[in-house]
């Protein structure tokens, strides 16, 4: 009987789950979670902070789901893989063995080291729901925060908190905020609305010293805060795999179909890195329909299916304050724009292929330009000039329009 | 498996499917008090040009990558439909971004709404099909 191991108790782990009974296998499947909740939604922790959600609501699955899949959990930690024995050993002294094997570690936040940084009392990361059900306890309204990092943790940190604090300020060393998915004029948009909430953004700026309550700042300005979070990035968990000898980049290298360097081992999601279609680059995209699709493809492989995922292609969409920034691929080739008050539209195109685009407030059915992306769709088979100013599908060839109404897809 | 499909041939361009769909998810009794004077929010839609027009709503793909894609666990597929719970969802707006049809749009309450072929409401059957005069959509098997 197959034994099916998994490292992780995320939406990729849940992806694997789902992968392996898709197939029919009724193989034993053990899963490891380090954090000790059931499988949730976690882009939910800022949704949470912000009352729009609850830890019920948040749940990923049902609460029968292991049980539906027959499915144990352990709740502790995998300290490491015995290739040889074919196994994995727990924080807790026990051994799982596993005739398949999926890493689905996650990430964790990258804390670098600040002068001082142990003189700060009230400092968080933001990155797990005891993050969050601990921050929110913290909140009150005479409490000032200094968020480091405006990137997409850091700044939906800052949203969910919002008018429950006194101040919140959030820096970032980069020259503009959401520095990973926006270019500088599409940033400012979205920074001068975060500003008219009265939220206050330090570019180009973070903190080089703590003192207590009290941060100074790179330029030399300080900022009185009772509360820190530190949300400058994170790291893909690699070193299980590292450890006994696979290949690693950034991320834990998988092909398309999720499996890695060593032999019964297979991993998804945050940990990984693998080809972004767009550009053909090797990358980590920690993003989670990814780890959901890799998490299912690893599943399908595992139980000996045949299942690849290899059109991956970086993709956000966040919101703040009601205004919304999709973004998806790269930012290479030519640029097409359209602008107006507080809103943008910059599709990229390159070799007659859609490669990337940034939308602000203009996100309407964004995803028929997703879709161009992932399935490199040719640009002339249709009327891009009329596409790219209005995304419908008038602009499509009559044929492939009637099939995707009129037949089965 | 019955789906909605579209003879954009025959579509006129009219609307009503529009409004059929938000009267009938309405949950109210009569269509003046469900729609006179105020936008709707429908789950189907027509796209059009002087040559063509068609009615756009969820395909209920066979492997729904919205499904795969919701950050809230708030979209699922069963019975062949693919739903959203309207409780889990927090608006973030993901399933738009992957959508290649374009058939998700937000609600007059900023929850995701999508075509889930009336079988959430009292009508039972689509009410976009029923209501259309030239049967350009029809909701059979193909």
């Amino acid at each position: 009987m197959d034994k099916f191991v998994i490292i992780g108790n995320g939406v990729a782990a849940a992806g694997c789950i789902e992968g392996i009974r898709s197939t029919g296998n009724k193989g034993k499947i053990t899963v490891i979670s380090a954090e000790k909740h059931g499988v949730y939604c976690r882009p939910l922790i800022s949704y949470y902070l912000e009352d729009k959600t609850d830890t019920e609501r948040m749940k990923y699955r049902d609460d029968g789901f292991y049980e539906e899949n027959n499915c144990d959990v352990i709740y502790a930690e995998a300290v490491k893989i015995d290739k040889k024995n074919s196994s994995v050993i727990l924080d807790n002294g026990e051994t799982v063995p596993y005739s398949k094997l999926c890493v689905a570690a996650g990430s964790s936040p990258f804390i670098p080291s600040f002068d001082g940084i142990e003189t700060v009392e009230k400092k968080f990361s933001f990155m797990t729901l005891d993050d969050a059900l601990t921050l929110k306890k913290e909140l009150s309204s005479d409490k000032d925060v200094l968020i480091i990092g405006a990137g997409l943790i850091g700044l939906k940190c800052a949203e969910g908190i919002y008018g429950k604090v006194r101040s919140i300020t959030v820096c970032d060393l980069a020259d503009r905020i959401l520095s990973s998915i926006l270019d500088e004029d599409c940033a400012k948009i979205m920074q001068s609305h975060l500003e008219s909430r009265g939220i206050k953004i330090m570019t180009g700026d973070s903190a080089v010293r703590f003192e207590g309550k009290k941060a100074v700042m790179k330029s030399g300005k300080t900022v009185e805060f009772d509360i820190l979070v530190i949300a400058v990035g994170v790291r893909p968990n690699t070193s299980l795999i590292k450890d006994i000898g696979g290949n690693v980049n950034r991320g834990i290298a998988v092909g398309s179909n999720c499996e890695t360097s060593v032999e019964n081992i297979y991993a998804a999601g945050d940990c990984t890195e693998c080809t972004d279609i767009s550009d053909g680059k090797s990358k980590v995209i920690a993003i989670m329909p990814n780890a959901y699709i890799q998490g299912f493809t690893a599943g399908v492989n595992m139980a000996g299916g045949n299942a690849e995922f290899d059109n991956a292609v970086p993709m956000n969409s966040i919101g703040f304050f009601g205004l919304h920034a999709m973004t998806a691929g790269s930012y290479g080739g030519s640029m097409y724009e359209e602008k107006s008050e507080g809103r943008i539209k910059r599709l990229f195109t390159e070799n007659d292929r859609l490669t990337g685009f940034m939308l602000i407030g203009y996100t309407e059915r964004a995803g028929i330009y997703t879709s161009l992306i992932r399935e490199k769709t040719p640009l002339s088979s249709l009327d891009f000039d009329a596409l790219r100013n209005v995304a419908d599908f008038t602009s499509f060839p009559a044929e492939s329009r009637r099939h995707s109404f009129g037949g089965e897809v | 498996m019955r789906r909605v499909y579209v003879n954009e041939e025959w579509c006129l361009g009219c609307h009503l499917c529009e409004y059929n769909c938000a009267f009938a998810n309405s949950g109210l009794k009569d269509m003046a008090d469900a729609l006179r004077g105020k936008p709707i929010f429908p789950r189907i839609h027509i796209e059009g040009n002087e040559k063509v027009s068609y009615a756009v709503s969820c395909r209920h793909c066979t492997d729904p990558i919205c499904v795969k894609s919701c950050i809230a666990g708030a979209i699922s597929k069963s019975d062949g439909v693919v739903k959203i719970d309207k409780n889990k969802c927090v608006g973030c707006m993901t399933c738009v971004l992957v959508c290649p049809y374009g058939a998700l749009a937000l609600n007059e309450d900023g929850v995701m709404q999508k075509c889930e072929l009336c079988t959430q409401n009292s009508d039972g059957e689509p009410a976009c099909v029923r209501g259309c005069p030239n049967k350009a959509i029809v909701f059979e098997e193909r």
